[in-house]
């Protein structure tokens, strides 16, 4: 091992030193075959770095009270002392941006380079959820035109009635993508040429749509004809395109959230992956550093003690106990992918014939590329890791008196855990399956929209409010209906607007 | 590889505006915090900013979600005794097992959402209830007088703040400094020129000093070249702005605190007093305050004494104004302090004191005070005082009475104090 001169020794950062970490990372990295967008790296203080958190990751978002809320409360918190603040943030943008804080020491700065600059940075490039949803040369640009766009609704037609509409789809973000259908990518010069065009086609097709004088075709089989045709899952979408009596800069303020969290939908869906590979490799890279004689013993400490804190994993019985850390999982499944790689036993052999004693890199690579965390832990979530974490699944069923262990780590659970925690990250699983089900065309234009229950799970109290936003889009009266299990209508609610 | 860049100087206060707007938005239940607060804070703690609580769900974002119910099955991890098919008791707080993850990192016990409001946006919402005009509030929140003080010397400023001294001690070094290499070159030459003069002329001395002479007289001329002066000698006097107090003043609070006196009345009167508080800080650094309190006899007590206790028996209106002429007379001469008087009562009064009261402050204390202000808080009808008072409502301008019915009705007493003075 051929021993270089340590890049630096005390832990003050200067611009020069962190070039020249991230000089050597990038080299390392690049061994490792990481696939990067360039990367864009900022220094900001702490209090940008709130800015930055409250703004939910939006490096320009738009005004809007919820992000005061946020900011006010993560301000409180750190002010008190209750919370750090997390020293990575980073924008799925080409270029990648990723924040470093000010205060950090050195080792953190190069933690966070790779971390966030190589780690995430390769996973937002590479991933299939990632490619088919987002467009990372298009969303500074396109932030840019929301937040002009809402800026000039505000100035034409008031803070307040931009701010309603604001809220009633935030209210609706989570169902403002299409799980199934693959997305047109969004170009911000695009949107904003053809933006006034859409106003002008959209709202001659709303007006055909709502035609007071039906045609006498159309009278015949009106009765049998649903509109929609189908049920629509994305809510957004359909009042943006249906709603009728929503003005054309409304319809585009609809767009402009439901655009935003399409772009949001892959790190939802990502979380375990994201965060564990990006974990791995800040762990890989570091310590390849350390292997090189380019960090001292210091160095690596203080960063073994920071890495160990973000990958703990408190037992259920804890006090500290807040659900599955994301990092420990993740970080736990990716090091357990590269053992079966390096060292595998016969139970690995028996249960990944495909990997077991592959190339590591190239495992982990395509394991990046083609799952979500769902499929991730279906797929690769092994025993082995099963008993590490001593992972168990419990029952909590409304119906019996009791809590039921139905699977612990052991031969028969293995399969059952890992259904089990894979339907835990699967979004249209954690999330009520909620569609538009018909609008009532020739009587009171009511919108129906439909929740389909499963495993009796009800809704929670705040869905009255969601209703009231709607039917604030939708402008006549919204009807929820609650279809159980076996298909029956079990309830209907109804939310008039104002 | 990447680029490297520092933002720490650009962009700050980003989140600014959506502060405002989450303040404008919440801004009942704001008021109700505020409300809160003005009732445990004290008098003279007014001028700073507050913490506010509200709670969490009246601002809580809904969203379509699963609530507990139903069939949940859930992973996780560190199972030290369980086996499959044990039955479990529910734990009665859902917070350990059987929860979503989604739902339990939402739903973390929060129940008040907390932030700190700066002291203008504090009393921003302490006036907007007492309904004062535009210009007072502005008055009230600015601090207006400054006085101009010295504080060293700059390199720019108008001619007019030219300091002399300090230029041309700048000039004077500035000179010695670009001249000195010059005149050692000359001294050299000099030393040079002698050693020539001086010694047995050889062939080519005539040249040689020749060019001595003609280098002695161009660095002479360099040296007579340096200015005497430059822009870049000046120095300016600096002057900063400090603001300054008047005076001192001496504010006296007056209150019944016999039984008739309940919570909401005493709430009432906190907030005139608080007002007058906050309307003598920007007149005056140095306010005393002063509380006295009274039912048949005067005391002079601590504020909190003077919120908060509660005392029963009958009212001596008169008790209290001796005490206060007293303690005049003895801390705060009339000529050294400016005193300011507020009295707030139920309206109930002994009723041959009433007579006494009018005498003792239309001779002995109005000569005394820059300004009275009389409130009665909820009273059910006037009796004997009010009736006395309006009597010197009419000698006196200095004087206000105000009849309080809800707490928007405070601000007109000082209407009168604090219109701008035409001078």
């Amino acid at each position: 091992m051929t021993r270089k001169r340590y890049i630096s020794t005390g832990s003050e950062w200067t611009f020069d030193l962190i070039q020249s970490y991230d000089d050597e990372i990038g080299i390392i990295a690049g061994e490792y075959g990481l696939d990067t967008y360039p990367n864009q790296i900022e220094v900001i203080t702490a209090e940008q770095m709130m800015d930055a958190y409250s703004s939910v990751g939006m490096p320009l978002g738009y005004h809007h009270w919820s992000f005061g809320k946020q900011f006010m409360s993560t301000e409180q918190r750190y002010r008190r002392g209750r919370m750090g603040l997390a020293y990575e943030i980073v924008i799925n943008s080409n270029p990648c941006i990723s924040y470093l804080m000010e205060e950090n020491t050195m080792t953190m700065q190069a933690l966070v380079i790779a971390h966030a600059a190589y780690g995430h940075n390769s996973f937002f490039k590479n991933n299939y959820l990632f490619k088919t949803w987002t467009n990372a040369d298009a969303i500074i640009d396109y932030l840019v035109f929301a937040r002009n766009f809402i800026h000039e609704c505000e100035t034409r037609y008031g803070e307040e009635a931009v701010e309603l509409i604001l809220d009633s789809c935030h209210a609706l973000m989570n169902y403002g993508v299409d799980r199934y259908n693959r997305p047109s990518k969004l170009s911000a010069q695009e949107e904003r040429g053809r933006q006034i065009e859409r106003e002008e086609y959209l709202q001659s097709q709303i007006n055909t749509l709502w035609r007071t004088l039906p045609t006498k075709d159309a009278k015949h089989n009106e009765k049998e004809q649903l509109f929609p045709s189908e049920p629509q899952e994305n809510i957004l979408y359909f009042i943006e395109k249906n709603a009728p009596l929503l003005e054309p800069w409304q319809r585009e303020i609809v767009r402009i959230v439901r655009k935003i969290a399409q772009y949001f939908y892959p790190q939802r869906q990502t979380q375990v992956m994201n965060e564990g590979w990006a974990t791995f490799w800040h762990y890989t890279i570091l310590n390849t550093m350390y292997d090189r004689g380019l960090v001292n013993d210091g160095f690596i400490l203080e960063f073994l003690q920071s890495h160990t804190s973000v990958i703990s994993q408190p037992a259920f019985d804890s006090p500290y106990y807040s659900g599955i850390n994301p990092y420990a999982l993740g970080f736990s499944m990716m090091a357990d992918i590269r053992r079966i790689c390096e060292n595998p036993t016969d139970e690995d052999r028996h249960w990944f014939p495909d990997i077991a004693g592959s190339n590591w890199n190239e495992t982990l690579d395509f394991a990046m590329r083609h799952f979500k965390d769902e499929s991730f832990i279906q797929q690769y979530l092994s025993p082995k890791l099963i008993r590490d974490m001593k992972l168990f699944s419990v029952l909590d069923d409304d119906k019996r008196l009791k809590l039921e262990i139905t699977a612990i780590h052991n031969e028969m659970g293995y399969k059952a855990i890992r259904n089990t925690l894979s339907k835990q990250y699967n979004l249209s699983y954690r999330e009520p399956n909620i569609q538009i089900y018909k609008v009532n065309r020739h009587g009171d234009r009511s919108l129906t929209l439909r929740h389909y229950r499963y495993d009796r799970k009800p809704l929670n109290k705040s869905m009255h409010e969601v209703l009231k936003h709607i039917s604030r889009l939708w402008g006549f009266t919204v009807k929820l209906e609650t279809i159980d299990e076996k298909d029956n209508l079990e309830s209907t609610i109804e939310c008039a607007v104002d | 590889m990447g680029q490297l860049i520092d933002r720490r100087l650009n962009g700050k206060n980003k989140s600014a505006v959506n502060r405002q707007r989450f303040i404008r938005r919440y801004k009942q239940q704001i008021k109700k915090a505020v409300d809160e607060s003005i009732a445990e804070r004290s008098i003279t703690d007014f001028d700073s900013g507050e913490k506010i609580n509200i709670p969490a769900k009246d601002i809580s974002e809904p969203i379509f979600s699963h609530d507990q119910g139903g069939s949940h099955e859930t992973v996780h991890p560190g199972n030290s005794d369980f086996i499959t098919g044990d039955k479990i008791k529910r734990p009665s707080n859902s917070g350990g097992t059987g929860q979503d993850g989604n739902a339990s990192n939402t739903g973390e016990g929060q129940d008040e959402f907390s932030f700190n409001m700066s002291r203008e946006e504090f009393l921003e919402f302490f006036f907007e209830d007492l309904a004062l005009p535009d210009l007072v509030k502005t008055q009230l929140a600015t601090i207006i007088e400054y006085k101009t003080l010295r504080a060293g010397f700059t390199s720019d400023g108008i001619p007019t703040n030219i300091n002399v001294v300090r230029s041309l001690k700048g000039a004077l070094g500035r000179r010695l400094a670009m001249s000195g290499p010059l005149k050692k070159r000359l001294k050299e030459l000099e030393a040079e020129l002698n050693s020539l003069q001086n010694s047995p002329a050889p062939e080519n001395s005539s040249t040689a000093l020749e060019e001595l002479h003609h280098d002695i007289a161009e660095v002479k001329r360099r040296i007579a070249a340096i200015p005497f002066i430059d822009t870049f000698d000046l120095r300016y006097n600096n002057h900063i702005k400090q603001p300054i107090p008047s005076t001192r003043a001496a504010m006296f609070c007056l209150m019944d605190v016999s039984g008739s006196m309940d919570q909401a009345r005493k709430d009432i009167a906190k907030r005139f007093f608080i007002l007058l508080y906050l309307f003598l800080t920007r007149s005056y650094e140095n306010i005393d305050v002063v509380f006295i309190r009274h039912h048949t006899v005067a005391k002079e007590v601590e504020e909190e004494e003077f919120f908060h206790s509660r005392e029963t028996g009958g009212t001596v209106v008169s008790s209290a104004l001796e005490l206060m002429h007293e303690i005049i007379n003895q801390r705060y001469p009339a000529n050294e302090w400016n005193i300011y008087a507020a009295q707030a009562s139920d309206g109930d009064n002994w009723h041959d004191d009433s007579p006494i009261c009018k005498e003792l402050l239309h001779d002995k204390l109005m000569p005394l005070l820059q300004y009275f202000a009389y409130v009665e808080i909820l009273s059910d009808r006037h009796q004997r005082l009010w009736d006395e008072y309006e009597t010197i409502k009419s000698d006196y301008k200095n004087f206000a009475m105000q009849d309080i019915k809800n707490v928007g009705e405070i601000y007109p007493v000082f209407r009168k104090l604090f219109k701008k003075q035409p001078t």
